[in-house]
């Protein structure tokens, strides 16, 4: 199944690298990779997306936190939580007819056209992998000329924070079992 | 005093700062200005003939002494020859610092001449890596770097040092709360229910066995876990690399386990109902094939590194930790027992085994490596250190040298570095100048990195090697034996005359092919002062026995012959 992972790391050079890599040399395959600024400054945050069993997510945590720049792991895929990507998309409008489908396609789906050229638009849309795929669907008759997606990006609903806590703060990994039953241990 | 340095002298303040003595590398471009401000420190630097060997003896010099081994390099080539002996202290969890040059950082990225991307090749096999470019960088990096080797599961870290930042000056002030790793949690512990839960594991076990392994050294746990075998009444089964946690001489002490232990060990494993792994991490050679591995045991695993746990074998109760404060912790709980039966039922899978002795073999004029091992033993009381290489010798070894002290067998095990004894011996001998230091080394092994006979000679060193030479590369050989129908490819070994090729570097070299020059040979050798290369002549297509091959099931053992010459050392039938 497909797990995603928060991860905050210091934003110090090469850090990307040292992930990339953990993941390669573990034969973790990433689905899909976004970082950026975090709230906190020096502070970034990761979301990736990756297929493994639960077993496999527990080892790829503990190896994380192997990581001497990593400051936070959280598989938040069993938590309610909100997943979004943003894609653009390029497609072709031959005619006035098919640029007049297309807009209406584009309000289904409550995306936008963010430029009008003669002969294509470029769509935008934010949505989880789903909204993107069916949008995408429906548009490919069209002709997609160029296509860009950041992701997956995730956030836990609630109040609660991911890093609530201080760095300092003790933190619980989760032992790597085969049944994912909630073992834990403190740190 | 002006507090005003240069980049290449505050390497120095840091590494002195740190209480570093000896380090071991070789100059060249990028890190000549902290070769130049070396002269005035107060460091021992060991000149290597091959960076390899640098990493190889900081690596010894680490292992033998508990401290943090320095190695030291320049950029490129110099670098990158390293990335072998990293990767080995990677694998082993010993504790290293490589200090490299760099070019200057304007002409990073521009191909320069001895530019090499060091801190990309070795992010793997690191267990962290640094590229300074600025001279304010320097102490802090130093520091952090050695805190980051020592603290919690070791390993090697590199700091690579641009030539400018090492020329640049800049005011020299060091404060340990500058090092920030919000991220690094070396201080693991379990909680008092994970205590509680191995505790009742342990007292309601009737065929518990302990797992000793490297942690047991790395934690300096070796009296620890005597104290839990002790009371509980637990035998005790080493890895190769957790021998000498407990002494060989021990009661409880059952040997090694794995691929090339001791069948009755392997047995006593199988039909163990609790497992006790201290410090090991099921690695292959350990376990066999993991599906049938300690079938009826539940498996308590102590380790400071939580990415173990469950890794290889799945366990019932892990517990994150230093494993000196968790049997610390942990022994309160743990009833005194009698495990009479237990231990009696080991003894019955022994045999009469235990009590034969190699000596009393009739002399059918051959050499064997057991021969030489045990006659190294015998006499050295068990007490030396002995610096090993990769292959048959290297487990016969394990076999018949019973270690009687932590620290006393430095091997290459997870990575199997062939190359890897006389270099790591260098180092043992420098961290431990008064104890007698043993290489036992195969005839292949030892031609890859012989040039550090040079280095022996530079430093006027003490060091007995035994070369094991039977003219092939022998446990590749044994493989094709048992594997590849016997074709020998690539095995068969010339070597050059290893006595007259000590006598080239000014060291005393000798030629042994008869079993009763062994022991005179092994007595002058300990009462020469200065190095002595002995090289013996044993049997050429001699066999490791017992023998797990690879992926077999722990209990399913290839036996030593009957007739094998040996057979009385270990009938293990």
């Amino acid at each position: 199944m497909k797990h995603t992972f928060v991860i905050y790391v210091e934003d110090k050079p090469g850090v990307l690298n040292r992930i990339a890599s953990l993941f390669r040399r573990r034969a973790f395959n990433i689905e899909s990779l976004t970082v950026g600024h975090t709230e906190q400054p020096g502070v970034s945050r990761m979301t990736v997306l990756v297929e493994s069993d639960a077993h496999g997510a527990r080892r790829l945590e503990a190896n994380l936190y192997k990581l001497v720049n990593v400051l936070r792991v959280h598989d938040i895929t069993p938590e309610a939580s909100i997943y979004r990507e943003l894609a653009m998309i390029k497609v072709a409008t031959a005619s006035p007819d098919a640029r007049r489908h297309v807009m209406q396609l584009v309000d289904v789906f409550r995306a936008r056209v963010v430029d009008v050229a003669p002969g294509a638009v470029i769509i935008e849309t934010t949505g989880t992998e789903g909204k993107v795929n069916g949008l995408l669907e429906v548009l490919r008759p069209y002709g997609v000329l160029e296509l860009v997606r950041t992701g997956r990006v995730g956030m836990v609903r609630g109040a609660e924070s991911v890093m609530v806590e201080s760095p300092e703060a003790p933190r619980t990994i989760r032992l790597p079992s085969d049944d994912d039953e909630d073992v834990s241990y403190s740190v | 005093m002006s507090s005003i340095k240069t980049g290449a002298q505050i390497i120095w303040e840091a590494l002195v700062n740190e209480g570093v003595t000896t380090v071991f590398g070789y100059p060249g471009g990028a890190i000549l200005p902290a070769y130049d401000a070396m002269l005035d420190y107060p460091i021992h630097h060991v000149l290597v003939r091959h960076e390899q060997g640098a990493t190889h003896m900081a690596d010894g010099y680490a292992r033998a002494s508990g401290k943090v081994g320095v190695a030291i390099a320049t950029s490129g080539p110099g670098a990158t020859n390293m990335v072998t002996g990293i990767a080995t202290a990677m694998l082993d969890s010993s504790p290293l610092l490589c200090i490299t040059g760099q070019v200057g950082s304007k002409v990073v990225g521009t191909d320069a001449f001895q530019e090499t991307d060091v801190t990309g090749v070795t992010l793997p096999i690191t267990k962290h890596n640094y590229l300074v470019s600025h001279v304010d960088e320097i102490a802090p990096t130093i520091h952090e770097a050695m805190y980051v080797a020592r603290s919690g599961r070791p390993g090697p870290v590199l700091v690579d040092i641009t030539k400018d930042a090492q020329q640049l000056t800049t005011e020299l002030r060091w404060d340990p709360s500058d090092v920030k790793l919000p991220g690094y949690r070396p201080d693991l512990s379990p909680t008092p229910d994970e205590y509680k839960r191995a505790a009742e594991f342990i007292n309601g076990a009737k065929r518990p066995i302990i797992l000793a392994g490297h942690g047991v050294l790395l934690s300096d746990a070796t009296t620890l876990v005597r104290q839990l075998a002790e009371k509980a009444q637990i035998p005790i089964a080493m890895t190769l690399l957790g021998i000498g946690g407990v002494p060989a001489s021990h009661p409880l002490n059952l040997g090694m386990m794995g691929m090339h232990g001791e069948a009755w060990v392997n047995q006593a494993i199988q039909e163990a109902d609790l497992l006790v792994a201290l410090g090991m991490r099921f690695d292959d050679r350990v376990t066999g094939n993991v599906k049938s591995y300690a079938p009826n045991a539940r498996k308590i695993h102590v380790d400071i590194d939580p990415a173990e746990f469950n890794k290889n074998v799945k366990v019932d109760l892990a517990l994150a930790g230093d494993l000196s404060d968790v049997l610390q912790d942990l022994l309160p709980h743990v009833e005194s027992g009698g495990r009479k039966t237990w231990l009696s039922t080991i003894d019955d899978m022994k045999g009469d085994v235990a009590v034969r002795d190699i000596q009393n073999i009739p002399d059918s004029g051959h050499l064997y490596a057991a021969h030489v091992i045990s006659d190294i033993w015998r006499l050295t009381e068990g007490k030396a250190i002995v610096v090993t290489d990769v292959g048959q010798h290297q487990m016969w070894e394990a076999q018949y040298y019973h270690h009687e002290e932590p620290r006393s067998l430095i091997t290459s095990g997870g990575l199997g570095t062939m190359g890897f004894a006389l270099p790591a011996a260098i180092g043992a001998k420098l961290a431990c100048p008064d104890k007698e230091v043993w290489v036992v080394a195969g005839d292949g092994g030892f031609q890859m990195t012989m040039a550090e006979l040079a280095t022996i000679a530079q430093e006027n060193l003490d060091i007995n090697v035994a070369i094991i030479n039977n003219g092939y590369l022998g446990m590749v050989r044994q493989w094709q034996e048992f594997f590849y129908e016997r074709r020998y490819a690539a095995t068969p070994l010339l070597s050059p005359d290893f006595a007259k090729l000590a006598e080239c570097f000014g060291l005393k070299g000798v030629t042994v092919d008869k079993r009763q020059d062994v022991v005179p040979m092994v007595q002058s050798a300990r009462s020469h002062e200065g190095t002595v290369v002995m090289n013996f002549m044993v049997e050429q297509e001699d066999t490791v026995y017992p023998m797990v091959p690879a992926g077999a099931d722990l209990h399913d053992m290839i036996r030593r012959p009957s007739l094998a010459p040996i057979v009385e050392t270990a009938n293990d039938e």
